[in-house]
């Protein structure tokens, strides 16, 4: 494992150095979320009992953020790497695919942390200005809300360091991005409560492993969720090891990075 | 135990108009401290040889071994013994010269390695830069720093891949120099350059490759002497006839023309006078390692039209 922590530095500096974009920026995207949606549909949507729609909105935010900063972290720093050509200075050391595995697992959590962390920072201004009801920055259950904000920026990460090995081009990631990541995410149940949806619908949801990483996150600040947090832990564990599993393994084989 | 050891290594790949051989039973040593040259055209395979002896790309079949160790079965063992300077001008544009030092330091598992990055610097003309982004540095400056970042872990085995091309001949000269100490201090070199004379000046030892295949692998004096030992060298401003075109090198008005002796040279002048031509800035000279290259690549190509 010589040498991970390095590359563990440098994966974090390299977002960190550019933190205005990868930062800063999907904060406020998530804050225009929550004023837009919040504004209009504070009134009209119930979800929980005594939980008003901007208390359920923003854990959500949250967690959506926290997953598509980590996968856009480890998929984009490879993807650059590779094309730009300077993942060559990585494939001559002797860091193995354990190392770079968790290099840059774990510097896409801390991005995914770093940018949930934010918009929960932004949106307390806004819910102690509005007085949202019943919502409480602490976590009610902060222990469960933690192990799902890791858990699924790790599976993140892990799925787009699988990307950024796959795409060859900018185009393909974009196209992973928008058609797996984003669907899967917006319809994994941070603006609704599935419950609202039709029976169909609901069952569409509960294949979606998204849906167990905010339902269990929203059940770390409300203490109540759509699902049993033990069924929503026990999907999304099985889904990081397999995916983890993957990503490890095209990285044994060098897959499309060694000839 | 040699310092390079190719066994046979051949390389296959697949490609849409079918299997490429890139690679055919290479199979050569390079001995502790020797300053070793590998040349060939492109695409004759130098690059693959390199990318399989760094662990950047399989062989099909053969095995390669660097101070005793197999490149695939301990792979990490291998690079930690091996500083490879790329062929591409590749760099990380988010970090400057130092962060990317250190950070190359640290995936080889070496700390605190300010002293030594700080030599490599000074010696490589880069002190200056030390703070500026990668992006700001001139095309020059990122060829050094390829080979500051090769070099971060003082490997035992440095492998140079095209090192001088687009550096300016002062750069060149700096650059030879601290490679030049590097191999007197132990460290083996293997290089590969277009600019023969870089590859007479400097190798002990040179292996010409051509379609992936060694065909030719001497000390550099002897593949010097085996050479036709001179060349009639003149410059002229018509067409030369037949006969003598098919011996020529023609470089523009350059024409250089193989000669083993001194009758030989009559009989070129001669052949050039009865056709009517007026050569001009006529020398002799020895015969240098790229008459010898060519020769090589040529002989080879007849032997393979046969």
């Amino acid at each position: 494992m010589t040498g991970w922590r390095a590359l563990l530095y440098k994966e974090v500096l390299r977002f960190w150095k550019v933190g205005f974009q990868t930062v800063a920026a999907p904060v406020l995207t998530a804050v225009l979320y929550l004023l837009i949606f919040g504004h209009v549909l504070e009134e009209h949507v119930t979800v929980y009992n005594g939980v008003g729609y901007t208390a359920f909105l923003i854990p959500g935010l949250v967690m959506m953020s926290v997953l598509q900063n980590a996968f856009a972290n480890s998929s984009s720093s490879m993807v650059q790497s590779k094309i730009m050509g300077n993942l060559v200075f990585l494939l001559l050391t002797p860091l193995s695919h354990w190392s770079w595995f968790f290099a840059y697992t774990l510097s896409a959590v801390v991005r995914g942390l770093a940018v949930g962390t934010g918009v929960l920072l932004a949106t307390a201004l806004f819910v102690w200005q509005s007085s949202v009801l019943n919502f409480s920055l602490l976590p009610h259950e902060p222990l469960w809300a933690l192990v799902f904000a890791f858990a699924g920026a790790a599976m993140l990460g892990a799925l787009g360091l699988i990307a950024g090995l796959w795409a060859e081009k900018f185009d393909q990631m974009a196209a992973f991005q928008n058609f797996i990541i984003m669907p899967m995410t917006f319809l994994s149940g941070v603006f609704y409560s599935i419950h609202s949806l039709p029976d169909f619908w609901q069952g569409v949801s509960h294949l979606n492993p998204f849906f167990y990483m905010i339902d269990g996150f929203r059940y770390g600040f409300f203490g109540q969720s759509d699902v049993s947090p033990w069924l929503s832990l026990g999907v999304v564990g099985v889904s990081l090891l397999s995916i983890s599993a993957v990503a490890v393994y095209l990285l044994r084989i060098g897959f499309k990075i060694r000839g | 135990m040699p310092a390079i050891s190719f066994q046979s290594v051949s390389k296959t790949f697949q490609t849409a108009r079918g299997p490429f051989q890139a690679l055919d039973g290479v199979r050569f040593d390079i001995e502790q401290g020797e300053f070793f040259g590998l040349l060939g055209p492109n695409g004759a395979g130098k690059t693959t040889l390199i990318s399989i002896l760094a662990g950047l790309a399989k062989a099909t079949s053969g095995s390669v071994s660097v101070m005793g160790v197999n490149v695939n079965t301990q792979a990490a063992e291998a690079r930690k013994k091996l500083g490879v300077v790329p062929q591409e001008l590749v760099f990380d544009p988010f970090f400057n010269v130092r962060e990317a030092l250190r950070f190359q330091s640290g995936y080889f598992g070496v700390k605190n390695n300010d002293a030594w990055i700080d030599e490599l610097l000074d010696s490589l003309g880069l002190s200056d830069k030390a703070n500026h982004n990668m992006r700001q540095l001139s095309g020059g400056m990122k060829r050094r720093m390829l080979v500051a970042q090769a070099l971060v872990h003082k490997p035992p085995v440095i492998v140079l891949d095209e090192p001088t091309a687009g550096v300016d001949v002062e750069l060149r000269q700096t650059l030879w120099q601290f490679i030049a100490k590097l191999n007197k201090l132990g460290h083996t070199v293997l290089l590969t350059t277009h600019y023969l004379e870089e590859a007479e000046a400097l190798c002990q030892r040179i292996a010409m490759l051509k379609n992936g295949k060694v065909v030719a692998l001497d000390r550099t004096d002897e593949l010097l002497k085996a050479a036709s030992s001179n060349v009639l060298r003149f410059k002229l401003d018509a067409a030369l006839p037949p006969a003598l075109a098919a011996k020529a090198r023609v470089t523009g008005r350059i024409v250089q023309l193989p000669a083993h002796d001194a009758i030989e040279i009559e009989r070129h002048l001669a052949e050039l006078r009865e056709a009517g031509l007026h050569a001009e800035d006529v020398e002799i000279r020895k015969a240098d390692l790229e008459d010898v290259f060519l020769d090589v690549m040529q002989a080879n190509t007849e032997q393979e039209t046969v």
